[in-house]
């Protein structure tokens, strides 16, 4: 009890409880989304373009962020163009994006300064990197979801259950499809510090995984997966203050026993 | 007056032709029965009207606003772990491009008219999946006409139901068009059944395969 007390006496992790908690709460909102739709790969495959783009800032020593934006943006909207077009093949769309982005990304890494330890706390998160930047970013963001998510809310669960209905009503579907590319785009930049770019895709992933069997409603598993992610973030990062263990690994550790635990309980109580 | 004018449609799917030269005028309060083969181009032509896929000659001409245009196809549950009650779903048949995005008391109130006229009020809280085949076709026909649709598109809506399901959709679809004079476009391989409803309603059949191969009362079709 006195080690949790010291430590949310340390400024660093106020910050990164601050952070994260905006980040975690707006991947969940949009991770329903992604779920739903069956986009969920698309956090990951992001996740590889940061990771190239922290290759490139590294190599020419300018802030990752500059370069981040627009290239994760660029990335979620060519992925979405083509899932859009192609329909069932979004999946390959986001395999080449991310292999090929992770490739590249290796390469800079290796013929520059070799994967030092920007890199490396990039790629797995720290909070020890978090910035009083990254914290007022996070905090803008996450407040700019939450009002876009009430005002559109039922626009959201009309286009995420049946696009092809909101289309033959002739709701602007295009739109906010790339609307949540842009958001996707904005929390794998903004959370990849704290959950590394190989991680962040599980704070999109995971409440929504948890919440949708849970529930029966659209407004159920909204708010379950805005609980469950401010949760998990939290005891994830407990644990990896007091263990020592990097704090994206920590708290996906939390997401995995608590989807075990309510898989299993379901089919429990469904006996 | 015509609510739906097609004049010389040809459209295609990924090079090949669906329909060509489609030619038919619906008028208000119709009860339009499009029959045809699988593959015949049925489905083309609803998605023509409804703007939902481009065709490359002719043109369609629409006499009433898109969203007073209500579309209902074969329900296909992709997701049944889909989190949302039938209560939600119906709802968004309320939506309009330019309409507000909230809904109000007299939103509700159409709700509970709607649901005592399908006979789901019920069941208006439960998850869409653990409904059964016959509710979940009443609650996308209670979305579909929620809205006060002027026009109906349905698209092989009772795929997949039983007799005794079927019936009682077509008994519906037959009070929408009697009373509320809503005008109706089936595309359907079944007509005795709906003509064992529709008894006092000239049903209209449009037959296509690629092109309209008969347009007229079902009865001159039959006799065929």
């Amino acid at each position: 009890m006195q080690e949790l007390l010291e430590m949310f006496s340390y400024s660093f992790v106020k910050d990164a409880l601050v952070c994260g908690i905006a980040v975690s709460l707006s991947a969940a909102l949009i991770g329903i989304i992604l779920v739903l739709k069956k986009y969920s790969m698309i956090g990951h495959g992001l996740g590889e373009v940061a990771f190239a783009s922290i290759s490139l800032a590294v190599a020419f020593g300018i802030s990752p962020l500059y370069i981040s934006v627009p290239l994760v943006i660029i990335a979620s909207f060519i992925i979405m163009m083509i899932s859009q077009k192609r329909g069932e093949e979004g999946d390959i769309a986001i395999a080449l994006v991310s292999s090929g982005a992770l490739t590249f990304g290796v390469i800079i890494t290796a013929i520059t300064k070799g994967f030092n330890i920007d890199v490396y706390n990039y790629m797995f998160g720290s909070i020890l990197a978090v910035t009083k930047q990254d914290v007022l970013l996070s905090v803008i963001l996450s407040i700019a979801i939450i009002v876009i998510y009430i005002v559109f809310y039922n626009r959201i669960f009309m286009v995420t259950y049946d696009e092809k209905y909101a289309k033959s009503k002739g709701i602007n579907t295009t739109f906010y499809q790339f609307l949540i590319s842009l958001i996707t785009a904005l929390i794998v930049v903004v959370g990849m510090k704290i959950m590394g770019t190989l991680l962040i895709s599980s704070l999109i992933v995971f409440p929504a995984l948890i919440s949708k069997k849970l529930t029966k409603s659209f407004k159920g598993m909204v708010i379950m997966s805005g609980f469950i992610s401010i949760i998990c973030f939290i005891i994830g990062l407990t644990f990896s203050f007091i263990l020592n263990l990097p704090t994206g690994a920590s708290i996906v550790t939390v997401y995995i026993i608590l989807l075990f635990v309510s898989n299993i309980s379901m089919k429990f109580l469904k006996y | 007056m015509d609510i739906i004018k097609v004049s010389k449609v040809t459209s295609s799917y990924n090079g090949h032709v669906a329909v060509e030269n489609i030619d038919f005028k619906i008028k208000e309060g119709d009860f339009v029965c499009l029959v045809g083969e699988n593959g015949s181009g049925k489905s083309t032509i609803i998605k023509n009207i409804i703007g939902m896929h481009k065709y490359e000659k002719g043109n369609i001409e629409v006499n009433c606003k898109k969203e007073e245009i209500s579309y209902l196809e074969q329900f296909n549950m992709k997701d049944i772990d889909f989190p949302g009650t039938a209560k939600e779903i119906i709802m968004t048949g309320l939506q309009k491009p330019k309409g507000r995005l909230f809904y109000n008391k007299e939103d509700y109130k159409l709700l509970k008219s709607i649901s005592e006229l399908l006979n789901i009020n019920t069941i208006l809280n439960k998850r869409i999946g653990d409904l059964s085949g016959g509710q979940r076709q009443r609650v996308m026909l209670a979305r579909t006409v929620i809205g006060a649709p002027k026009v109906l598109i349905l698209d092989e809506p009772c795929s997949g139901l039983d007799i005794k399901m079927i019936r009682e959709f077509y008994k519906i679809l037959y009070q929408l068009n009697k009373d509320k004079k809503v005008t109706i476009i089936i595309a359907t391989h079944d007509t005795n059944e709906l003509e064992k409803i529709f008894k006092d309603i000239d049903i209209r059949v449009i037959e296509v395969a690629k092109k309209v191969m008969f347009d007229g009362n079902i009865k001159n079709w039959k006799g065929l």
